[in-house]
């Protein structure tokens, strides 16, 4: 690990100014920051801790159902606050589906939602890497690439986002608040991941110095509480990253979709919200029939980068059994095996 | 420069000085302190050989900054025993063969007491099974370490209701 100077600012405004030096980047739990740096694929000249940031550890209900969660609150924490659980069931078992329960006891909202999109090469420094070093080429394109893109990619980056979090988060069109150098200012928290262009692949939206200091999910997000879930497809049953996942909700009401909101996870270098395939669910009845041609509208623009393309019918099969998840109803307990394919049972249903 | 840090280390109240702020706190634990029951395996959050307690809660030391955990309460494999009465934890582990080679075993014995103190499982082994997954055991001893966890999970369950 590189050698760098640490600083624990006393307030948001100081962290900002901090982080504005290049070179600088922001230390939270550091689970995945000091991982990349003990591996050298990066190498800040500065951290800044914020671990000892106040006011940004609080999960606040807001008036009207929505809810504002701060940056430093833990994952497991968050999956465990029985409101917030209870109004967003798919993110806290998406929550539970990531990582270890000792990297969720650390981990923060705000790392987990800037964890860096990323892939084997990009952690080896001796790899050519478009996204650690602008220009020097992508190694995955011609190596060990199964795991890749298969949506919104480019010659430039072939990786994925690999946050279970994110992904039930964009369905629900939730929004990151963000204090910078030139003040506060807020996105769609899909628009925090771009994709890349035909020569780059930007690491987020976020200009240098601005941090993450909120995320919030519209009070509409709480309506779809009762068909909430989220799958993950895995290489093992658990404490393994997604190969494909998918976040669904529904609204149903008299045998019919009023409403349906889709993304698929580790498909892309952001959460893929599935727009057209929303759109075809409007007014269906829940079916299977009518869940794969959502399925198969998903994923119209889906194409291998290399050695992937398994993926598109994963995927396909992945959309299809979550939307059926949903609509059977979200559980009444977290499942044993949160989001996995291998629950025996789903138990009864909630909020009905 | 120098940075002076306190953390409470099994109970006792430690003041150390960091020279090199790039120490975690497994090295801290086991170059600096010489408390070497704490196990290094893969030193990326990957196997949970170095699981401890930190304010009450199991996280993975070989991914935590030392500096950044100042004035913290540390509860390492070597603070569970008083005197040659072993935790309730140890002791099931023993009782159930819950190890071969021991070297993931203070790492289990850790991550169980967290696991306990959550108190999200009960006695469903599935659930057990799955809220041990980061700890990974090359020996391939978890048929044991799940027992040893229920069994540990169900003594202690059993204590509190007797004192209640
Ligand atoms: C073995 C292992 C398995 C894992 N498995 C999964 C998995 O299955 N699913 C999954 O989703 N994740 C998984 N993860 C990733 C894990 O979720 C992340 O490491 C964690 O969420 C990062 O949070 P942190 O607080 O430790 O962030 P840090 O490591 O401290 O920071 C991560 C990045 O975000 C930046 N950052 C942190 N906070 C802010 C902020 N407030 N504003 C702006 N930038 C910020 C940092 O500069 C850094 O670049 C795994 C990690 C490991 C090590
Ligand atoms: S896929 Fe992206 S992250 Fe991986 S080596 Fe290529 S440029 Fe780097
Ligand atoms: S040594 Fe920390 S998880 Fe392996
Ligand atoms: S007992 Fe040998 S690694 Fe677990």
């Amino acid at each position: 690990m590189n050698q760098f100077e640490y600083l624990r600012p006393a307030s948001v405004a100081e962290a900002v100014a901090a982080a504005s030096e290049p070179g600088a980047a922001f230390l939270a739990a550091g689970t995945n920051l000091l991982d990349l740096m003990k591996l050298g694929a990066l190498r800040p000249s500065r951290l800044v801790d914020v671990t000892r940031l106040p006011e940004l550890s609080n999960v606040e209900q807001l008036d009207g159902g929505g809810f504002r969660i701060g940056a430093l609150v833990r994952n497991a924490d968050l999956a465990r606050e029985p409101a917030f659980a209870a109004a967003f069931p798919s993110v806290a078992e998406a929550l539970l589906s990531g990582a270890s329960a000792q990297l969720r006891n650390a981990a923060s909202v705000g790392g987990n939602l800037m964890q860096h999109t990323r892939c084997a090469y990009f952690q080896d420094p001796a790899s050519a890497c478009n996204r650690r070093d602008p220009g020097t080429g992508c190694d995955a394109l011609t190596g060990e690439n199964r795991s890749h893109a298969v949506l919104g990619w480019s010659n430039a980056c072939i990786a994925t986002h690999p946050s279970d979090f994110s992904v039930p988060l964009v369905a629900l069109d939730a929004v990151v608040e963000i204090a910078g150098p030139d003040g506060r200012r807020e996105m769609a928290l899909e628009d925090l991941y771009p994709l890349p262009d035909a020569h780059r692949a930007p690491e987020s939206g976020l200009r240098p110095g601005e941090m993450v200091v909120s995320l919030r999910l519209p009070p509409e997000a709480a309506s779809f509480r009762a068909h909430a879930r989220y799958l993950k497809l895995r290489e093992r049953t658990s404490f393994a990253f997604a190969l494909v996942s998918a976040a669904a909700a529904l609204r149903i009401e008299d045998g019919r979709i009023l409403q349906a909101r889709l993304a698929l996870g580790a498909v892309a270098a952001r959460p893929w919200r599935a727009r057209a395939a929303e759109a075809l669910l409007f007014g269906a009845v829940p079916s299977a029939e009518n869940f794969g041609r959502a399925a198969d509208a998903a994923l119209a623009d889906a194409r291998p980068s290399g050695d992937n393309g398994f993926k598109i019918e994963l995927a396909r099969r992945v959309i299809k059994r979550v939307l059926l998840l949903a609509a059977d109803g979200t559980p009444e307990r977290m499942p044993a095996l949160p989001a996995s394919a291998f629950n025996l049972e789903n138990g009864a249903v909630a909020h009905v | 420069m120098t940075l002076s840090i306190s953390l409470t280390v099994n109970g006792v109240r430690t003041d150390v000085a960091i020279d090199d702020p790039r120490v975690t706190l497994l090295d801290l634990l086991r170059e600096r302190l010489h408390l070497t029951g704490t196990k290094k395996g893969c030193d990326r959050g990957q196997c949970g050989a170095c699981t401890v307690l930190v304010d009450g809660r199991r996280i993975n030391s070989c991914l935590a900054l030392a500096v950044s955990h100042d004035g913290a309460e540390v509860l390492t494999i070597e603070g569970l025993a008083s005197g040659d009465r072993l935790h309730p934890v140890q002791a099931a582990f023993i009782d159930n063969d819950g190890f071969q080679c021991g070297f993931c075993t203070p790492g289990q014995i850790m991550s169980a007491i967290g696991l306990i103190a959550e108190a999200e499982t009960g006695d469903d082994p599935e659930r057990i099974r799955e809220a041990m997954s980061g700890n990974l055991c090359r020996c391939g001893a978890h048929v044991g370490i799940i027992e040893a966890v229920l069994d540990a999970r169900n003594r202690l369950a059993e204590d509190e209701r007797r004192t209640a």
